[in-house]
């Protein structure tokens, strides 16, 4: 390269890649139960564990999953974090919670955002119930629950939550 | 250098479009059929490896969620290659060899269906001079066969012969995708898809998954199990620039061939990793394969093309040649990149 040449200190390579992606199996099972204002689980036939969103297999025991069950839209926060940044395409307001949410009839955790309770009320042990948009907005979506607020119902002690604390 | 066999191979019928199972449920069944088969118990497996490719499953980490089909509870010694499932096998064999693992499982899956897997495959050029070009997978094949074809080393009817036979054989293997009775003269009355390349010289776009489980020698006399043995296994990698390389040679397929101790007089049977009809006749040449030879009876590649497990079935169905006693010696190849850039060579032999 000579001396009075510019160096090329960038090019622009436009990429697109498009997919065309299919909920297969029990994917489609809970997207078309969700629709219905249900949320589906599955459950092991050989550790009992109940997964929501239902799965077609249990990582543990690396088997199929067969059978299905509704799972409650009422839950118990194990774990949480308070979000005091702003970040893009989130229009909320700060600061706001994310919570791990164990639905009753689950055996793990559901991730959900907690609104109508300010953030420093909520708690480990705390209940809490889905809100859902109204029924006419339902589609095959997570977006039928719009949050979770607290269900006024007493909190569940840590101790009792065993494993998911 | 540990003596390592093969005990077991399962893989998923292929398919054009595998619509109703997540890549997950489509790989369930085909890693515990193969794990069962070993008859060593799933949780006494030492060491699992995986095959596969994120741009494939347009989802990045999808190969964390593949981990759901192997029931790791208590965790296990896992790992994942961003690469044919045959280089999963590659390094579950040096895990063996180092003596970290008397038995091994690995594992490749691909949704080709889910994307334009042309374009995906192009996302390998390199990006600063080759990929502004749009030069997509069946292109870069198209530009090898027509140097294999100046050079006047093969002629188009050595190709539609390639894949008539192809699919004939295909015809006997219950998890191939495209098969039948095709004629060669009708095939070059077809028109060019990508010339020279015609359909046929083409291979069918496939979903899939495909899984074996190696061990030592001493684990296998544990077993009893009929082993396929693993006599020699390596890999060579050619310049990524394809205008470095003669695209009518493959001279890492002849030197990995070498490296793994390739006797090509003795084999009855080479399972070739030729997506392309063109891409099979570079690679008998290099290998030196004569006509004693019995070469792709699965139907190979041109009749299943599960990106990412195309490789590892090679040598799964070079196993299953032999353990039905239509073959003592074979040869396996696996091939990634574009126009054969990297291969590997993998020689087998029964009891």
């Amino acid at each position: 390269m000579s001396a009075e040449t510019e160096p090329v200190k960038a090019i622009v390579t436009p990429t697109r890649l498009e997919y065309e992606f299919t909920a297969a199996g029990t994917h489609a099972d809970f997207l078309a139960r969700i629709a219905e204002g249900k949320l589906l689980g599955s459950r092991c036939s050989e550790c009992g564990m109940v997964y929501v969103p239902a799965r077609g297999s249990c990582p543990r025991c690396g088997v199929a999953i067969e059978e299905r069950c509704d799972v409650s839209d009422k839950g118990t926060v194990t774990t949480y974090c308070v979000v005091r940044v702003p970040s893009e395409n989130i229009d909320l307001k700060l600061p706001y919670v994310c919570a791990h949410i164990l639905l009753d009839g689950a055996n793990i955790p559901f991730f959900a955002l907690i609104q109508e309770c300010e953030a420093e009320d909520v708690r480990i042990g705390m209940r809490v119930e889905a809100v859902w948009a109204p029924k006419e907005e339902w589609g095959a979506t997570f977006e039928n629950i719009r949050y979770f607020r607290p269900s006024g119902e007493k909190d569940v002690p840590v101790e009792q939550l065993g494993d998911w604390v | 250098m540990r003596n390592v066999g093969i005990i077991s191979f399962a893989q998923s019928r292929y398919v054009r479009h595998e619509a109703k199972r997540s890549e997950v449920e489509m790989l369930l069944p085909v890693v515990t059929e193969a794990v069962q088969a070993s008859g060593i118990p799933k949780r006494e497996i030492g060491f699992t490896c995986s095959g596969s490719s994120d741009y494939i499953a347009g989802q990045a980490f999808a190969f964390v969620g593949a981990v759901d089909a192997l029931g790791a509870w208590p965790p296990i010694a896992e790992s994942h290659v961003e690469a044919d499932g045959a280089w999963a096998l590659y390094e579950a064999w040096v895990k063996i060899q180092c003596g970290q693992a008397d038995s091994a499982l690995a594992f490749a899956f691909g949704r080709a269906s889910m994307g334009s897997i042309a374009d995906t495959l192009r996302m390998q050029l390199d990006p600063y001079t080759l990929q502004p070009l749009g030069i997509d997978s069946v292109s870069m094949a198209a530009l090898q066969a027509r140097a294999l074809l100046d050079s006047g080393k093969a002629s188009e009817r050595d190709m539609a012969e390639v894949a008539v036979r192809s699919r004939r054989d295909a015809k006997d293997n219950p998890d191939a995708q495209l098969k039948g009775d095709f004629e060669v003269d009708k095939i070059l009355a077809e028109p060019t898809l990508v010339s020279p390349l015609r359909r046929h010289d083409c291979p069918p776009i496939s979903d899939g998954a495909a899984a074996v489980v190696i061990a030592s020698e001493e684990k296998i006399r544990e077993l009893g199990v009929p082993a396929v043995w693993i006599r020699g296994i390596d890999d060579r990698i050619e310049p990524h620039q394809p205008g470095v390389r003669d695209l009518t040679l493959s001279p890492s397929t002849k030197l990995a061939a070498e490296r793994a101790g390739g006797d090509v007089a003795s084999l009855d049977v080479a399972e070739l990793h030729a997506p392309f009809t063109s891409q099979e006749l570079i690679l008998r040449e290099a290998l030196g394969l004569g006509d004693g030879v019995r070469v792709n009876p699965s139907g190979g590649a041109l009749a299943s093309n599960p990106i990412m497990a195309a490789g590892l079935a090679r040598i799964g169905e070079a196993c299953r040649q032999i353990w039905s006693g239509r073959a003592r010696r074979a040869l396996a190849h696996a091939t990634q990149g574009h126009c054969l850039q990297h291969n590997m060579v993998c020689l087998l032999e029964g009891e």
